[in-house]
């Protein structure tokens, strides 16, 4: 049963090593100095200010919940658009039904504004 | 068994030799492009026609000195490039190269493994690529990165729902989600699935070119705002990783294109052996077409790119899926 995953597996062994060998190749033949200023983090040539472990703003969240949310959907239909022609109006009226209940969803978010950006 | 590994192995090797060298020559051919576009000349030193300026760049970069800065987390910053770039080669596990042939005697499938759900690891594979971007903005310790890194991963979550709705409509066309038989289903030019699905084509290649990060959807490396990007702090061979995984990204997205909506390997005049030739003419096109793209438009702003990928793409993906499925069903 799991025979065609193993070619994926000898695939994801060789991606690995590969990156491995990249990321190894530049350290040890790059070039090494002493960092000094070279080590602060870019900022135009000036000395940076405050830190970067700052609060994100809240607007990106509500993205990632949403996306979860309508991802599912999408998983949810995959099964369904499989064997839509073995389920025929049935199977149709069902995701109808599904699809409106998310739609609705979507609306009253576009509706409170969780969509907006400015 | 035996011979199972030896031949996988084999073809693992074979198509990541070609996957790389193909990133390296888009790097080539984008550049060259879109000289010409501009009326220049484009890389011309290294070989005949710049042919090795990508072996140049490859050895440069890695000369070039790896700088880790102070602020890094040492750990999330060492992995991200390989989290970035491992998924990037894996999607080219599924996509079908070349019809069965026969090889001294062997019989060769033109795929490294025929999944039974080989849209659906596309799809689980794609989304791992915003770990690495994540990872990346959050470890570099540079406001830049931080904010590319953000913006990007938003983007791409954004944009990943209706790129997978755009698809959910040649599934349900063709009933199947491998994409051998989606392939072999597409057997003239007449039954290629952009007839029956046009704007799930459409949807499909705004999406994809949002996903990889490219013009006119390139927020999160925004030059004149945001530097580089995520990969701001990287330097020498792990920021070539970086770049390698967004090269391996388009031409993923090109095959997977390819695969659903212009019939794959399918093509005429041509011996089952040779058929990869037509798949990758295909996919060249695609490319073509995305460097087409980046020398043509401006970049979108970050409100519009977010409104358009939720206001405008999201529902015309849903009456795409239930339109397409009405028709089935009559």
């Amino acid at each position: 049963m799991f025979e065609t995953y193993y070619p994926i597996l000898f695939l994801i062994l060789f991606a690995v090593f590969l990156a491995l060998v990249m990321a190894g190749a530049s350290i040890l033949i790059g070039k090494r100095t002493r960092l000094g200023k070279k080590g602060n983090p870019y900022e135009c040539g000036i000395d940076p200010v405050g830190t970067t472990r700052d609060p994100v703003p809240v607007k990106f969240f509500l993205i990632a919940i949403s996306f979860i949310l309508f991802d599912i959907e999408v998983i949810f239909l995959l099964p369904w658009a499989v064997v839509a022609r073995d389920l025929g109006m049935f199977g149709f009226v069902s995701i109808l039904i599904f699809v409106t209940l998310v739609m609705i969803g979507y609306f009253y978010e576009l509706g409170r504004g969780a969509l907006k950006w400015d | 068994m035996l011979e199972m590994i030896v031949a996988s192995s084999i073809k693992v090797i074979i198509v990541m030799l070609a996957v790389l060298t193909g990133c390296a020559y888009a790097t080539y051919m984008e550049r060259k492009v879109v000289a010409f576009m501009q009326h220049r000349i484009g890389p011309s030193y290294a070989g005949p026609y710049g042919l090795l300026q990508p072996i140049a760049d490859a050895i440069k970069m890695a000369f070039k000195e790896d700088v880790v800065p102070d602020k890094v987390e040492r750990i999330t910053y060492a992995l991200a490039p390989i989290a970035s770039f491992v998924p990037s080669l894996l999607v080219f596990a599924v996509v079908p190269f070349s019809a069965d042939f026969t090889l001294v005697g062997r019989q060769v499938t033109g795929v490294i493994s025929d999944l039974n759900i080989g849209i659906l690891f596309v799809f689980a594979i794609t989304s791992l690529g915003v770990y690495g971007i994540v990872l990346a903005g959050w470890s570099s310790g540079s406001k830049y990165s931080l904010m590319g890194g953000i913006r990007s991963s938003a983007q791409m979550i954004s944009y990943e729902i209706s790129y997978g709705l755009s698809i959910v409509g040649v599934i349900l066309i063709a009933n199947t989600l491998s994409l051998r038989q989606l392939v072999e289903q597409q057997d003239t030019i007449l039954h290629w699935y952009i007839w029956k699905q046009p704007l799930g084509f459409l949807l499909y290649l705004t999406c994809a070119i949002a996903e990889t990060n490219r013009l006119p959807f390139d927020l999160p490396e925004a030059e004149s705002e945001l530097v580089g990007g995520y990969h701001t702090e990287y330097s020498s061979f792990r920021f070539a990783m970086f770049f390698i995984g967004e090269y391996a990204n388009m031409i993923a997205v090109s095959c997977v294109g390819t695969t659903l909506f212009f019939g794959g390997w399918q093509g005429p005049f041509l011996p089952a052996g040779l058929s990869v030739i037509w798949f990758v003419i295909k996919v060249f096109c695609f490319m073509f077409f995305y460097i087409w793209l980046r020398a043509t438009f401006p970049r979108f702003r970050y409100d519009q790119l977010m409104n358009f990928g939720w206001k405008v793409l999201f529902p015309l993906a849903v009456v795409n899926l239930l339109v397409t499925g009405l028709i089935v069903l009559w």
